[in-house]
C-alpha cells in the first residue's frame, strides 16, 4: 500500500429500504470530503469507519492495522480504535465542565499525547471557555470544544459528521477558519461528511462523491469538480477549484493578481500577502467562451483554452463544457445555442472569459 | 408519643423500606436498563411482568407469593433444601414481596431516565475510549441521577405504603412483620383511635412530604 492509499475500507450495510455497498482506498493523510445528498450513506459510511454500525460486514485495514476483518472475526469496539469523532449536533457531555469534556477522552489514552490539550485548546481558541458548563456556550463555541476534545486523545485519525451543519451562517465562518488551521496543521487524515460544496471546496483535498449508498467517483477534488459526468451532485452548483499564489497587488486600480498552472486571473484587492497560496471557485455559470481574444470587454480575466469535452447541464437550453487552460480545469456553462453557433467540439482553441470568481479564504 | 409497640412498626417500616429500595435499585437498574434499550420482542412481555403490581390487587400477589414461597411452592422447596427454611410469615418473605411489589415505581423511572439520555452519549464516549462499563458509570449513571432519585423515593415510599402484601405474605408478628399500616389496622379493630392518629397522621405527613420533594424537584437539573 502507497501512503496515498493507505486506507482499505469495505463496508456492507443493508437496512430495509437502503443498503451501503462500498469499496474504497483512502488517502492516509489531508482532508476527504464524503459528499452526497442526504440519504446518500456518508454519514453511514463515517459510522462504519468508527465501528459505530454494528450491523455493518466488511474490512478495514488504517495504515497497515486490521481494524475490522468480518471474515476473520475481527471487530475492533469503538473504544479501541484510535480515532476522534465530531458529532453533527452538539455532544459535549452536559455533566461536565469544558475542562472535564477535554480530559474526558484525554485521560483514557494510554501512551504519549502527540496532541496536547493546550494545542488543542490555542488551535480551538477556546481557552476562555474552560471553566464554564456546555449549556453557557454558543453553538460554534460547543462544536469547537467538541473538536478540540476529539483531538485532545490524539487520534490517528479524525472523523466529523457535518460538524457545521446545526450551525446558522455566520457561526459557520465563525468555525470555517478553524477546520482551515486543522487541515494545514493535522498530519492526520481527515473525513469531513457535508453537503455543503462550499464547505468542501474550501477544506477538501479529496473527494468521494456517494449516492444511494454507492460510491459515484472519489479522486482529487480539482480532479471531481472538474468533472462533468458526476449527476445532479454538483449540477446546479458546478465550478473548478483552483488553488492560486498571490503574485502581485496593484496599487492604482486596487487589483490583486493570483498566478496559478496555466494563467493568472485579477481580483479586487486582497489582504494577503505576495506568496500566500489562496484557493477560488470559479463557477461554470462565470464563465463565457469566445473564439477569439476579445477587444473592448470590460471583463478582466481572459484565458486562453482547449476544449476537452461537452456535456448536458441541468437544464436543455445549457451545456456544459469543460476545458484545459494550461494546465487547470474550467468548466464552462454555455447555452446550447452558441454550442452550436460557434462550433464547441474538442481540442478547439478558445478564450474563457471569467465574469466573477469567488475566493475561498 | 407513640408507643413502644408504635415505635417498633415504624423502626420495622423503615428498615424494610430501606432494604427493599437498595434491592430495588440494585435489581432494577439492569432491567431497566435492557428495557430501554433492547429491541427484543420479549421487551413487551417483561415490561408489562413488570408493570403488573401497579394495577393487581395486592391480595393476588400475596396470595400467589404465598404459594410459590410456601412449603410446597417450587421456590419455598428451594429455600428449604438451601436451609433456610420458609419465607412466608418472616422478615425476609416481607423483603422479596415488598421488592416485587414495588417494582415497577423503581424500574418505570429509571428507564424513562435511560431512555431520554439516548445511546448519542455511550456513542460520543465510545469515540472517547471509554468502554461500555465505564461509559455507564462515568455518563450514564450521573445523567440518570434525577431519574435514580424519583425511582429511590417512589420506591421507598411505596413499600412503606404497602397493606394487602404484608399482610398476606407477612402476618402480623410484632417486630417481625408487623409494618406501620398493618399496626393502623390493628388500632382500629381494637378501637385505639388515639394511637391510630399518631400513626396514621405520620403516615400522612410523610407521604405528603415525599410528594412534595418529588414535585418540586421536578424542573430543576440534578447537576447543578
Amino acid at each position: 500500500m502507497t501512503s496515498d492509499a493507505a486506507i482499505r475500507a469495505r463496508f456492507q450495510v443493508i437496512w430495509p429500504g437502503f443498503s451501503l455497498d462500498i469499496d474504497l482506498d483512502l488517502p492516509g493523510r489531508g482532508v476527504t470530503a464524503l459528499f452526497g445528498h442526504s440519504g446518500s450513506g456518508k454519514t453511514t459510511l463515517l459510522r462504519c469507519l468508527a465501528g459505530l454500525e454494528r450491523q455493518s460486514i466488511g474490512l478495514l485495514n488504517f495504515k497497515g492495522e486490521v481494524w475490522q476483518d468480518n471474515a476473520r472475526g475481527i471487530c475492533r469496539p469503538t473504544y479501541r480504535r484510535p480515532l476522534g469523532y465530531v458529532f453533527q449536533e452538539a455532544s459535549l457531555f452536559p455533566h461536565l465542565s469544558v475542562r472535564k469534556n477535554l480530559d474526558y477522552g484525554r485521560k483514557r489514552v494510554n501512551g504519549g499525547h502527540k496532541v496536547s490539550l493546550d494545542h488543542a485548546v490555542e488551535l480551538l481558541d477556546i481557552g476562555r471557555l474552560l471553566d464554564r458548563m456546555p449549556d453557557r456556550l454558543s453553538g460554534g463555541e460547543r462544536q469547537r470544544v467538541a473538536i478540540a476534545r476529539a483531538l485532545a486523545t490524539s487520534p490517528e485519525l479524525l472523523l466529523m459528521d457535518e460538524p457545521l451543519a446545526a450551525l446558522d451562517m455566520k457561526r459557520r465562518n465563525e468555525i470555517l477558519p478553524y477546520l482551515e488551521r486543522l487541515h494545514d496543521e493535522l498530519e492526520i487524515p481527515v473525513f469531513y461528511v457535508s453537503h455543503a460544496p462550499d464547505e468542501i471546496a474550501r477544506l477538501a483535498d479529496h473527494v468521494v462523491l456517494l449516492a444511494e449508498g454507492r460510491v459515484v467517483a472519489a479522486g482529487g477534488l480539482r480532479e471531481i469538480l472538474a468533472r462533468l459526468d458526476l449527476p445532479t451532485a454538483f449540477a446546479e452548483d458546478a465550478g473548478v477549484v483552483i488553488e492560486a499564489v498571490v503574485a502581485d497587488h496593484d496599487e492604482t486600480y486596487h487589483l490583486t493578481r493570483l498566478d496559478f498552472p496555466g494563467g493568472s486571473v485579477a481580483v479586487a484587492r486582497r489582504p494577503e500577502a505576495i506568496g500566500r497560496r489562496l484557493r477560488f471557485r470559479v463557477h461554470a455559470r462565470d464563465v463565457s467562451l469566445a473564439l477569439a481574444r476579445a477587444e473592448g470587454t470590460s471583463i478582466l480575466n481572459l484565458l486562453p483554452a482547449t476544449v476537452v469535452e461537452v456535456a448536458d447541464a441541468d437544464t436543455p437550453a445549457h451545456v456544459l463544457v469543460r476545458l484545459d487552460a494550461g494546465g487547470t480545469p474550467l468548466i464552462a456553462r454555455i447555452t446550447r445555442r452558441s454550442h452550436a453557433h460557434l462550433g464547441v467540439t474538442p481540442d478547439k482553441a478558445m478564450w474563457a472569459q471569467i465574469k466573477a470568481v469567488a475566493l475561498l479564504a | 408519643m407513640p408507643s413502644d409497640a408504635n415505635f417498633a412498626a415504624i423502626w420495622l417500616t423503615l428498615r424494610l423500606a430501606t432494604i427493599a429500595t437498595a434491592i430495588l435499585l440494585i435489581v432494577g437498574t439492569p432491567i431497566a436498563w435492557w428495557l430501554a434499550r433492547t429491541h427484543s420482542k420479549w421487551k413487551g412481555i417483561v415490561g408489562a411482568v413488570v408493570a403488573l403490581p401497579l394495577v393487581l390487587p395486592p391480595t393476588v400477589l400475596g396470595f400467589y407469593l404465598l404459594i410459590v414461597l410456601g412449603p410446597h411452592g417450587p421456590v419455598g422447596q428451594l429455600t428449604q433444601s438451601l436451609g433456610w427454611g420458609v419465607l412466608p410469615f418472616t422478615f425476609a418473605g416481607l423483603v422479596v414481596a415488598s421488592v416485587l411489589y414495588s417494582m415497577p415505581f423503581v424500574v418505570q423511572p429509571l428507564q424513562q431516565a435511560f431512555e431520554a439520555i439516548g445511546v448519542r452519549p455511550l456513542e460520543v464516549a465510545a469515540t472517547l475510549r471509554a468502554s461500555p462499563w465505564d461509559a455507564f458509570f462515568s455518563i450514564v449513571l450521573p445523567l440518570a441521577k434525577p431519574g435514580f432519585i424519583t425511582a429511590s423515593i417512589l420506591g421507598f415510599a411505596h413499600t412503606v405504603g404497602e397493606f394487602g402484601v404484608v399482610l398476606m405474605i407477612g402476618g402480623n408478628i410484632p417486630e417481625k412483620t408487623r409494618v406501620v399500616s398493618v399496626q393502623i389496622y390493628d388500632h382500629v379493630e381494637a378501637l385505639e383511635y388515639a394511637e391510630a392518629h399518631v400513626l396514621a397522621g405520620g403516615m400522612l405527613l410523610f407521604s405528603f412530604l415525599v410528594l412534595l420533594a418529588l414535585y418540586s424537584r421536578k424542573g430543576t437539573s440534578a447537576w447543578k
